[in-house]
């Protein structure tokens, strides 16, 4: 039963680890009031790169650098149009989910089916990870986990108690205000897209070299969607999607739990999709002042006018 | 030193509108003879093997017409939806509940009934399973204020995995010796073909009339009006009394209900029987938002957009046969389209002008 107990919130941490990387992204992208949605397409091809180096090189730490750079990359397109050419933010982003899915695929064909025998070494945390239950759980994971937890902690403190990140809020908020600060508006909301993109990127290569340990087409199954939900279940805050995170991390792992109970396996895996929709809507049920959304989410915002 | 100054343009012709799609789809045709160059695969040859798959032979011209049949009726649908800026990417989900309900109809009454009968009602059941997948996410938006973009998303798979449950489960037919998939509908309930080809004709028709008929409630009629306000200016829109949640309604369970319509389409007109999902739908309900960005959001353009997307579809496989390209590769390639369509926007809506100046000043 301990076993069970144990073995239960550790792969919920795994699963939820993704997601929170994601989330933390899409949180600081949406903070600067862009909408990306191509969160799904730069996922997979995060985990398609961090795959590939890998398997090319051995060195898993060289995969994840190269995710992050292609992530970054990646995104600049969705900069490019959303901001410079102040193009529709839904449509790109949706443009950007097919590039991503489609150039994965085309260049994850021939390493479908093969799998990674380079391991990522845990992180056993001395002396922590001897405490029972508590310390197999948090202080013996995959490095990723620990980079998740530290980039959410850290965008946090970025956006609530810096001036970096009053800046980027201040530009989801009103941009022609902030503008007349000085600030250089464009220029915070490419860095934020191509910041949120590099997170995105990494919860691919977690998914790749870390968590499933193989490259399939479409192997994102969503939790790119998922993320971009879990953005207002947050409320936009990186501190809160910490705990949104990991609790989609426990639906995924349910999944499992249930599965030899007898229960449907296509039931289940609808789980996290009806899951997003509740939470959603439990949240919606909220004082929508209280929301706290960036107010020009999603509105091109175009210099020297009006 | 050139300076680069943009203004709005207010009067957009049809004409400079068409011209500027056209200048997109060949800049995006040069990104992807990149992208093809990078795979070590020949560009000219690869772009000129998709038009001539698609419609250089009368077999190509077959197919491309059977996949345009549900590009049209779901991009003609996408078009009411997105005027409103309703972004339904449920169209996939939606198509495959008209689909389901379609099969169940088939199924259970077709036997008994004639063909004049049995097809209306598929037809019918199917846009009211479409519809009413639709319906979800719009009482969730008005009413709970859900971006649509991820409801319909994650309905899609919700009823993917609903449909599968189905196959695998109750509704799983003996004659398909175990394997997942229902019976065959019986053979009143099957949609007659053009001869020599794959073309469900009455589907086809029934794109035709839901284009030119959708074309008509958007520009002539005052509900057309009503959604066309509630995308372009809400605000108004509530000042004039416009009801958002019976508009919101009645558009996305149209725009679902020809959704739902196209899995009709597949499932009388060429599968025979309710099987997986992909195998259902090769992605329909995505590539039918491009048809629908392609035709500027209007139903009698998505006519047109709609051929030409199949064409990119049939193309995309014929290549994947000739020069062994992934799947993926009609994925690149509709992303990429899209994305310079709405790059070209930019330059539709403002003019730029450059100035030369030779002092630096």
């Amino acid at each position: 039963m301990e076993d069970i107990i144990i073995s239960t919130f550790q792969r919920t941490m795994v699963a939820g680890t993704p997601l929170l990387l994601a989330t933390t992204g899409e949180v600081i992208c949406e903070r600067s009031g862009i909408l990306n949605l191509g969160v799904e397409g730069v996922m997979a091809m995060g985990a398609v790169v961090a795959f590939i180096v890998t398997m090319a090189t051995g060195h898993p730490w060289l995969g994840v650098l190269a995710a992050l750079a292609a992530g970054m990359m990646f995104s600049i397109i969705h900069a490019f149009a959303s901001v410079t050419l102040q193009a529709n933010q839904v449509v790109s982003g949706l443009a950007m989910t097919m590039l991503g899915l489609g150039l994965s695929g085309m260049l994850g064909k021939p390493y479908v089916g093969k799998p990674l025998t380079i391991k990522m070494e845990d992180w056993v945390i001395p002396y922590l990870s001897d405490i029972p239950y508590l310390g197999k759980i948090f202080f013996s994971q995959g490095p990723f986990f620990y980079i998740a937890i530290f980039l959410a902690l850290a965008s946090w403190f970025l956006l609530e108690r810096t001036r970096l990140g009053i800046q980027i809020r201040s530009t989801g908020e009103n941009p022609k205000a902030t503008e007349t600060q000085g600030v250089n508006v464009f220029k915070l909301k490419y860095f934020s897209i191509i910041i949120g993109g590099g997170f995105s990127a990494l919860a691919g290569a977690h998914l790749s070299i870390s968590y499933s340990k193989s490259w399939i087409e479409g192997m994102t199954a969503g939790r790119g969607w998922i993320a971009i939900a879990l953005t207002i279940f947050a409320l936009w805050n990186p501190g809160r999607a910490i705990w949104a995170a990991f609790l989609f991390g426990g639906i995924f792992v349910v999944q499992y739990l249930l599965q030899p109970i007898g229960i449907s396996p296509n039931f289940l895996s609808m789980l996290p999709y009806i899951a997003t929709l509740l939470i959603l809507l439990l949240i919606s049920l909220k004082d929508p002042k209280k929301l706290n959304a960036p107010a020009m989410l999603a509105e091109p915002y175009k210099r020297g006018e009006r | 030193m050139i300076r680069i100054k943009t203004t709005n343009r207010y009067n957009i012709t049809a004409l400079r509108s068409f011209m500027t799609n056209i200048l997109s789809l060949l800049a995006a045709l040069v990104v992807i003879s990149i992208i093809f160059l990078i795979a070590g695969v020949n560009p000219i040859f690869a772009i000129y093997e998709i038009f001539s798959g698609s419609f250089g032979s009368f077999y190509g011209i077959k197919e491309t017409i059977t996949k345009a049949i549900p590009l049209i009726l779901i991009g003609s649908g996408l078009t009411l939806a997105f005027r409103a800026k309703f972004w339904n990417i449920g169209a996939e989900g939606q198509m495959l509940m008209g689909a389901v309900f379609a099969t169940w109809t088939g199924l259970t009454f077709g036997e008994a009934l004639p063909s004049y009968i049995i097809v209306p009602m598929i037809f019918l059941a199917g846009f009211i399973g479409g519809g009413l997948w639709g319906i979800i996410p719009a009482i969730l938006k008005i009413k709970y204020s859900i971006n649509e973009v991820i409801s319909t998303l994650m309905l899609n798979y919700i009823c993917a995995d609903f449909l599968t449950m189905l196959i695998v489960g109750p509704w799983k037919g003996k004659a398909r010796f175990g394997f997942p998939g229902t019976n065959n509908l019986p053979d009143s309930a099957i949609l007659g073909l053009i001869p020599g080809s794959r073309i469900h004709y009455a589907t086809l028709i029934l794109a035709f009339i839901c284009a030119v008929v959708l074309a008509v409630v958007i520009y002539k009629t005052r509900f057309g009006y009503e959604a066309r306000v509630v995308g372009e200016n809400p605000e108004a829109g509530k000042y004039a009394g416009i009801n958002f949640l019976k508009t919101t309604l009645i558009l996305m369970a149209i725009s679902g209900g020809l959704a739902g319509l196209a899995g009709v389409g597949e499932v009388a007109g060429i599968h025979h029987y309710l099987g997986y999902p992909a195998s259902i739908s090769s992605g329909y309900g995505f590539t039918a938002i491009i048809v629908a960005w392609l035709a500027k959001l209007n139903p009698l353009y998505a006519v047109i957009s709609g051929l030409f997307f199949a064409g990119i579809l049939v193309g995309g496989d014929a290549i994947q046969i000739s020069l062994g390209l992934p799947a993926a590769t009609v994925e690149i390639v509709n992303g990429t389209l899209l994305i310079f369509l709405i790059m070209g926007d930019y330059f539709l809506n403002n003019k730029i002008t450059f100035t030369f100046s030779s002092s630096t000043k």
